[in-house]
């Protein structure tokens, strides 16, 4: 079935996560992409709490997910990877990995240096312009923080 | 004698607040919750949200879910720190129980209210 949902929620993993989107896609597994939470096993634990025990969750660095993203796209469940900022999802798809194909951006929230895109998207404008490069890269990116919202193109909120 | 303890009820969209007037109603309590909602509120929005509620006093934050941004940021927020102590499945049975028991450290009255919690989830015959 391979990775269903590739996301950016900076709340990683949450309920509309694991029951908006998991319910649906019958998810799995899920693996969450960040260096930090990677390294600390009090950090991995506080997000397995989120999530019922029939779904896996695997905790990656960006630079293992970079490597097992085609094992996951083998696997015969459905999954979602999650990423925590654009930085990263950018980064696990590389310069030429032609293997994530839709980006939904699911929770980007407000800081220093962002500006409000739509309810539940603040992005700077480096943030906007990566956007961009991936998908005149072919990736397609909508926003949608749940499955019964409207995903919108990225060029409605960029 | 110190102050008793607090309860910072920490929920999605509006459950907070109304589990908050929801124990007052019931029990006639004022002032020993506070309701602090994730609506909007990235982590570091809701850490600041909840060193306003908490004021520098030891409490007790009760989380909705066994998981989630309310949890992460809670417990990130409370670790380390021996006057905070965190209850995750807030409900409304564990709430009643802890205003009337709050002369007691944060982790002991997490402990006695996430047993009152628990004891509240039944399927009546």
């Amino acid at each position: 079935m391979s990775i269903a949902l590739y996301r950016v929620d900076d709340r990683l993993i949450h309920g509309q996560v694991v029951v908006g989107w998991g319910q649906p896609l019958d998810a799995g597994f899920i693996v969450l992409v960040d260096n930090e939470v990677r390294a600390s096993e009090w950090e991995q634990e506080l997000y397995r709490m989120g999530v019922p025990p029939h779904i896996e969750v695997v905790f990656a660095s960006i630079e293992e997910a970079r490597r097992r993203l085609a094992d996951w796209n083998a696997d015969p469940r459905p999954g979602i990877l999650l990423a925590g900022d654009i930085d990263t999802i950018a980064a696990v798809a590389g310069e030429e990995n032609g293997i994530i194909r839709r980006v939904n951006i699911g929770g980007v929230h407000h800081r220093a240096g962002r500006s409000e895109k739509l309810r539940y998207v603040y992005l700077t404008d480096a943030e906007a312009a990566k956007l961009r490069q991936l998908a005149a890269r072919g990736i397609e990116i909508t926003a949608q923080d749940v499955p019964t919202a409207r995903a919108v193109p990225l060029e409605e909120f960029v | 004698m110190s102050d008793p303890l607090r309860g910072i009820v920490v929920s999605h969209s509006g459950l907070a607040e109304s589990l908050v007037a929801a124990v007052a109603a019931i029990a006639g309590v004022e002032g020993a919750l506070l309701p602090v909602s994730n609506e909007g509120c990235d982590e570091r929005a809701l850490a600041d949200r909840l060193t306003a509620a908490i004021g520098g006093k030891p409490a007790v934050l009760f989380v909705d879910l066994p998981g989630g941004s309310c949890l992460t940021g809670a417990a990130r927020y409370a670790r380390g720190k021996a006057d905070l102590a965190v209850v995750t499945g807030v409900n409304l049975a564990m709430l009643l129980d802890f205003v009337f028991h709050r002369d007691v450290t944060p982790a002991e009255a997490a402990k006695r209210a996430a047993d009152a919690g628990a004891r509240a989830i039944r399927i009546p015959a």
